[in-house]
């Protein structure tokens, strides 16, 4: 073959991928035994609690990705930790980095706007850092879902212990923000999250990137022009070249992506389904 | 004034001359015929009448020593005292004008009834009483005379004569034969005992009456009566089969005297000294003995003295009844005795059963000859019938479900009457049941079975209001068993008062199905619980299944959840303004702490059956689930329109990549 030897870029640490896996499982657990018990009445919802047996196994479940969501979003802090001591910023100006900060910044507003004159074909493509507006907003929705779920969701579960720190009548708000926040974050996840990263005609069917870590060199150049940018700058790209996935990691990918993306389809058109009878039916 | 008290004098004085006159011209024209003037033409033996050659000879003598010998002719044959000859055909003589009593009854009778409808055979006085030989009861040669009253009435009662041919409706038959050797009979007949009843003994002279009349004195309520005037203290004899104060307080229930001893043949053959069984086991000894059934099939009579065994424990057995105790319609008549004898008739001893059996439903439905309905037999057995105490008989409680299931069944002689959407299996339905399981799994006697609850003799449908399994009952017949409950229930929310409509208050079935009423700890009880609560409850059964408890509840295992009798209580409910409701201040902490230990006050400020769509009871709920919602749906939106627009820019970057990729090939 003629062709040049395809290089690949490190996106995502081990630590990150396995970080989202976790992400993947404890959501889409939460996401199956909770919906269960919010639309009990419903078949599919009988389905699934004859499926583990009782409602109390799903809700032994429910606790396990509660405390595995808790996990995971403690131990994020020390991937943030870790991206940040491989610059050499200080921690704020490293969060609020142009190219490389998670924290939406006025750069975020500009590219929404290049964005959206590029939809409408108004203007050439914006030229991406690390992190796109739309990731950073579906980070800091996961980051505000945990928290808002995850405060209530323990008022729920201990609500004996709660309940002698506030009056009883408020278990009755507890649940309606655990349960509307729950359904706008499995909505969200399912619909949006999907389309934008896997969805969406330049990634369909799949994006392995979050499995395999890496990414084509082309493909930075061509999705993410700052950092590439940056790196050559900086002096680092030599750092992030990996080799190329090996193939039971893209199987891997493949096959556990697909079963993720499928129960969270499932889910989110059973409960489109359920929610449009309930409310036209 | 004085005018017209002249003239009603006047007219006074008129009217009492005519009167006068008349009474004075029909007096004398009365007698003007003598009796001797009579006889000189019908004292002639030949004299016969013109049209039919029959005699008119009046014989002087018997006439003059009969009753009405010192009457004349014409008191009588009034239309023949005429100054010339009388007509040809005189009335027939109106016995009415002098015994007056006596005709009014007859007319009443079936005799009279018989004769002012025409019937040509129907008697009258002279039939019995002879014409001008009428002579007083108390001479014997008088033809009702005590001795010659079977006679008289045999004239026309006797088997083959005009009357018993014509009148298929009397249902007895051989009268006067069977009466000849009946005990009456011979008593007058062998050995010449005026005492002896006859027939009008019984039946009365005047007044016969069929037995069906309620008035008769041969009807059911009333043969006794007529027994006693001769049998006057019989009741001491029978007081040993008949309680005394039956006899005394409710004689309708006793059974009447003929239902024993049969009419017109009351002999000793009732009793098993004349009649034995062993008579009677001569053919029916034979497993081959066999008479063709109505269905044109043929029906064993063999009777099987082993399943007859006083070993078993059977009944009349051991009361030692002989066979035709039972089988009393034989009739020495026929050959054999007992052909055509009929089924028994057990009301014959157990007139008190029968009444109420009559009242069911099984009663009304054998009344209407229904093929499929029960008599005694098919439940106590025929020969085989046991005390219910007894294991091996059908009616002991282990067997009853059996039994009522042998035609409560799919596909069994009850189920004509099953109705759609009916239980169309109450017997394994109620062998599931807590009942079923006690009684079939456990042997425990004391489990309420079919006859606990519908009874025995006076099973009604449920919607009959006599029924014991009527809504209105059936608190009252669980009660007999579950008393403490009823008497919970009768202190709680739940409780009918009088008075009130008790369709709008629940009874003991509403909650525990009848048949398949479970252990209340049975998942399948638990999770029914809601759907009972709700036909009254609609509105807080739909905002508990709002709640996590009835959302959980909804889910496999969900009987686990708290159902509503969990917090609310169950039989002693009571409303959560009673300081006594489990949900009413401390009783609450402690009701919830049943679940939630360490539950405190605050805790049970939880809102169970709030939602968010009541704001006026609610509104932090109303406010919070809108902020919720507006939230969602503007990040739908603001994301789906992205998504829109990003579409066709994605597909277009795609077939452009693909492009470059070419290229570069």
């Amino acid at each position: 073959m003629s062709k040049t030897k395809t290089i690949y870029v490190q996106r995502f640490t081990v630590f990150a991928r396995v970080l989202h896996l976790t992400v993947i499982i404890s959501f889409l657990t939460l996401a199956l035994t909770g919906m269960a018990l919010k639309f009990a009445d419903e078949p599919w919802a009988g389905a699934i609690a004859s499926f583990f047996g009782s409602f109390k196994v799903l809700g032994v479940l429910h606790r396990i990705g509660a405390v595995l969501t808790f996990a995971y979003f403690f131990l994020h802090f020390i991937l943030i930790y870790q991206n940040w001591r491989k610059t050499n910023k200080s921690l704020l100006s490293f969060l609020f980095d142009k190219t490389i900060g998670m924290v939406p910044n006025l750069q975020d507003l500009k590219e929404i706007g290049q964005t959206l004159k590029w939809f409408v074909g108004k203007g050439p493509k914006p030229r991406y850092g690390r992190w796109t507006y739309w990731e950073k907003f579906d980070y800091f929705a996961v980051f505000w879902g945990v928290a808002v779920i995850g405060l209530t969701g323990i008022c729920l579960w201990f609500p004996v212990w709660v309940t002698q720190y506030i009056p009883g009548s408020w278990l009755n708000i507890a649940t309606i923000i655990h349960s509307d926040e729950a359904l706008l974050a499995t909505g969200f996840i399912f619909t949006i999250h999907f389309f934008n990263t896997h969805i969406r005609p330049e990634k369909y069917p799949l994006d392995r990137v979050i499995f395999t870590g890496s990414i084509t060199l082309d493909e930075l150049k061509h999705e993410r022009p700052r950092e590439y940018e940056m790196l050559v700058k900086e002096g680092r790209l030599d750092d992030v070249i990996v080799d190329k996935p090996p193939r039971w990691l893209v199987i891997f990918a493949y096959v556990f992506g697909f079963t993720a993306l499928t129960i969270g389809m499932f889910l989110v058109f059973t409960i489109i389904y359920t929610i449009a009878t309930l409310t036209f039916g | 004034m004085k005018t017209t008290t002249r003239k009603k004098i006047g007219i006074f004085t008129g009217v009492f001359f005519a009167v006068l006159l008349t009474i004075t011209v029909s007096s004398r024209s009365a007698l003007s015929m003598s009796n001797e003037e009579c006889l000189e033409c019908h004292g002639d033996e030949d004299l016969t009448r013109e049209s039919n050659d029959s005699s008119v000879y009046v014989n002087a003598e018997i006439l003059a020593s009969s009753i009405h010998g010192d009457e004349d002719c014409i008191s009588c044959h009034q239309d023949a005292d005429t100054e010339d000859e009388h007509p040809s055909k005189l009335t027939k003589v109106n016995c009415d004008e002098c015994h007056e009593d006596v005709g009014k009854i007859y007319e009443e009778s079936i005799h009279g009834k018989a004769r002012s409808r025409g019937d040509a055979l129907a008697p009258y006085c002279y039939t019995c009483h002879g014409t001008h030989g009428i002579l007083p009861p108390s001479d014997p040669n008088s033809k009702v005379y005590v001795t010659n009253i079977p006679k008289t009435c045999g004239h026309c009662h006797k088997e083959g004569s005009p009357m018993t041919k014509t009148h298929e409706n009397i249902d007895q038959h051989n009268v006067l034969q069977n009466f000849s050797m009946s005990m009456h009979g011979k008593g007058l007949l062998k050995s010449g005992l005026i005492v002896a009843a006859v027939c009008t003994s019984c039946h009365t002279s005047h007044n016969v009456l069929p037995h069906t009349d309620p008035a008769s004195s041969i009807n059911r309520h009333n043969v006794a009566k007529t027994c006693m005037k001769c049998h006057a203290n019989i009741e001491r004899t029978h007081q040993k089969v008949i309680r005394k104060t039956l006899w005394e307080k409710e004689t309708h229930k006793i059974p009447s005297c003929v239902e024993c001893h049969q009419p017109h043949i009351e002999r000793q053959i009732m009793y098993s000294d004349s009649l034995t069984d062993d008579f009677c086991m001569k053919c029916h000894d034979d497993p081959n003995l066999v008479m063709a059934n109505d269905e044109g099939g043929i029906k064993s009579l063999y009777v099987d003295l082993e399943e007859y065994d006083e070993f078993r424990g059977t009944l009349h057995k051991k009361e030692k009844i002989a066979c035709v105790k039972c089988h009393s319609n034989v009739d020495i008549a026929r050959e054999p005795i007992c052909i055509n004898s009929g089924p028994v008739d057990c009301s014959a001893c157990h007139p008190e059963e029968n009444d109420i059996f009559q009242k069911s439903i099984h009663g009304k439905l054998l009344a209407k000859l229904d093929p499929n309905a029960p008599g005694c037999t098919d439940c106590h057995g025929k020969h085989a019938n046991m005390s219910k105490a007894n294991p091996d008989s059908p009616i002991n409680p282990i067997n009853i479900p059996l039994l009522c299931g042998s035609c409560h069944q799919e596909g069994k002689k009850a189920a004509v009457r099953i109705k759609k959407g009916h239980e169309h299996n109450i017997v394994s339905t109620y062998s599931m049941s807590i009942h079923g399981k006690g009684l079939v799994k456990s042997g425990l006697l004391v489990s309420a079975t079919c006859a606990s609850c519908h009874t025995g003799h006076s099973i009604l449908p449920q919607s009959d209001p006599d029924s014991t399994v009527n809504r209105n009952h059936v608190t009252a017949t669980c009660e007999t068993c579950h008393y403490g409950v009823a008497r919970k229930i009768k202190q709680s929310v739940h409780n009918t008062p009088v008075g009130a409509d008790s369709s709008r208050f629940p009874t003991c079935s509403d909650c525990h199905s009848a048949h398949g009423a479970a252990r209340i700890t049975e998942a399948a009880f638990r999770k029914q619980q809601a759907a009972e609560c709700e036909k009254c409850h609609q509105e807080q059964v739909e905002t508990y299944r709002e709640s996590y408890h009835g959302k959980a509840s909804m889910l496999a295992g969900g009987e686990r959840a708290a159902q509503c009798s969990d917090c609310h209580g169950s039989h002693s409910m009571l409303p959560a303004t009673d300081p006594d409701a489990t949900l009413s201040g401390d009783n609450a902490v402690r009701t919830c702490r049943k679940c939630h230990p360490g539950a405190n006050l605050s805790f049970t400020t939880y809102r169970t059956h709030a939602t968010h769509s009541d704001k006026e009871h609610n509104p932090d709920m109303y406010y919070v689930f809108w902020s919720m919602t507006i939230l969602l749906l503007g990040t739908f939106s603001l994301f789906g329109l992205h998504t829109l627009l990003w579409i066709p820019r994605s597909l277009k970057e795609r077939l452009e990549l693909r492009k470059a990729r070419k290229q570069k090939k």
